[in-house]
């Protein structure tokens, strides 16, 4: 869906992305995650030519960004930046209405896709239509941000640290409302962040940058906690990163011991993650958790288990 | 005035597009601006003759500095990230004026009419020594025959008709400033 081949951009001496190839397949929510001053926003912004590359080419949906008029490239694909970038003199329903009349559609189209967005971001159309966004919280701000992106319904939505100006709290039921709505609208989304965790948590697979404007590794979280390709990695990841890959790693794909009637006393569900129930097996005296799919009782697991499951999943 | 306006607005994007454009501009204006109004008066009078074509020219000139350093100011003051926002959207430049940057410029645009409608509503007055038909006349006429009640008169309306057009402005200046971010 999305091709960077190549892609290289100077700014006078200074080389902010260097000769960056990657392949974003239709669908797939990639995150390009790094430090500071890695390139990444850089890399975002060429995409919709927001800031057009030194050398190489990027394809959207297979064509050539440079054969379209900016315009109209920008307007087939949703942009979302830190605390929304809303017009603030207009309403949410105007802001949210943007795109559709850039392309001149007719007013009921317009209303009724203004009204479908705000539901989808979870902001009921009669209460939210006709405030300014200065009367919004941040949270809000960002899912009307969301709605406006999605407005022309483009194949493409691009995100540039959509969550970072947020309260943790927000920002960590914000992913979690973004991931719910890619897994009804199924776009192919580019997020950059510079939050290792929020990488982990949102991307299908994470593009890793490093200073220099290089990629240091392209794989997905559980491969990139796993198995990280050079110290560098590792160490953005942290220290922590075999505990960070229980979260991603399903209690379902671990091997049990069979229950043996001995009641544990911790009990954890099957769908939950193996880092779940690594904390219900520390919380047990005994070491030990029941595996339970709603009343039935599936097997025991205990530090072992877990461990293995962590080696081969 | 209106004029000036017009002029103005348009040197003042310009102006807020391009800093070293903007720095000629202002200090072009700021010098006018120091000129006694009845100087320039006079100076243009011998370009264009006696009467009111030469006090108009002169105003507009007065006019321009609050009006360009307001519309500069007040495009500057937008917050970038509004504008890339935008763009990203797919507005063209012209959209982006017009739909973005001038409507949350124009508190401030607003601010610069006004300062610039009330001085020349003062400035007017002197245009009558060079012959221009406004509301200068009565004034000179009363300080020439002494006459104290054509100055109050005069005075007074002058008065009137700057606070009028300030109060006029204010009012729509507040009106924006409440509707918009």
């Amino acid at each position: 869906m999305i091709s960077l081949e190549h892609v290289t951009r100077h700014y006078g001496d200074r080389v902010a992305v260097d000769d960056l190839s990657v392949e974003i397949a239709a669908g797939e929510l990639a995150v390009l995650v790094g430090p500071s001053g890695c390139g990444k926003t850089t890399t975002l912004r060429m995409i919709n030519r927001l800031v057009e590359p030194t050398s190489g080419t990027i394809r959207v949906g297979g064509r050539d960004t440079r054969e379209l008029p900016v315009t109209e490239l920008r307007r087939s694909i949703g942009y979302v930046i830190q605390q929304g970038g809303l017009l603030p003199h207009l309403t949410v329903a105007e802001n949210v209405a943007t795109v559709p009349r850039l392309l001149r559609w007719d007013r009921a189209r317009t209303r009724a896709r203004v009204e479908e967005l705000l539901e989808l971001v979870g902001l009921p159309p009669a209460e939210y239509a006709s405030r300014l966004p200065r009367a919004l919280s941040g949270g809000e701000r960002q899912r009307v941000g969301v709605a406006r992106a999605l407005g022309a319904d483009p194949p493409v939505l691009l995100m540039d640290e959509p969550f970072s100006a947020l309260d943790p709290i927000t920002r960590l039921r914000l992913q979690g409302e973004l991931l719910r709505v890619q897994s009804l609208v199924r776009k192919t989304i580019v997020v950059v962040t510079h939050d290792i965790d929020e990488a982990l948590r949102l991307g299908d697979r994470v593009v890793l940058m490093r200073t220099g404007g290089r990629i240091a590794q392209v794989a997905t979280p559980g491969t990139l906690l796993a198995h990280p390709a050079s110290d560098f990695v590792a160490g953005f990841l942290g220290g922590d990163r075999t505990l960070r890959r229980l979260a991603l790693v399903p209690l379902r794909s671990a091997e049990l011991r069979p229950a043996d009637g001995a009641a544990a006393v911790e009990r954890v569900e099957a769908a939950a993650s193996l880092r779940d129930a690594l904390e219900a097996v520390l919380r047990s005296p005994d070491g030990r958790a029941a595996v339970v799919d709603g009343d039935r009782v599936l097997g025991v697991a205990d530090a072992e288990v877990i461990r293995r499951a962590a080696a081969t999943g | 005035m209106a004029a000036a306006g017009v002029v103005g607005l348009a040197i003042g994007v310009w102006a807020a597009r391009r800093p070293q454009l903007a720095a000629v501009a202002l200090g072009v204006t700021g010098v006018i601006l120091t000129i006694p109004s009845f100087a320039l008066f006079g100076l243009l009078t011998i370009l264009l003759g006696i009467g009111n074509p030469a006090v108009e020219l002169g105003l507009a000139l007065y006019a321009l500095l609050p009006v360009i350093r307001n519309t500069r100011a007040g495009l500057g003051s937008v917050d970038p990230a509004v504008v890339d926002a935008a763009r990203a959207m797919g507005m063209g430049p012209a959209q982006v004026l017009w739909r973005v940057e001038l409507p949350l410029a124009l508190p401030v645009i607003v601010a610069g009419l006004r300062q610039a409608t009330v001085m020349v509503v003062a400035i007017a007055t002197v245009g009558a020594t060079v012959g221009a038909n406004d509301l200068g006349q009565p004034l000179l006429e009363g300080i020439r025959g002494d006459d104290r009640d054509a100055i109050f008169a005069g005075a007074l309306l002058v008065g009137l008709l700057g606070v009028g057009a300030d109060a006029t402005l204010a009012t729509l200046e507040r009106g924006l400033s409440r509707s918009r971010g």
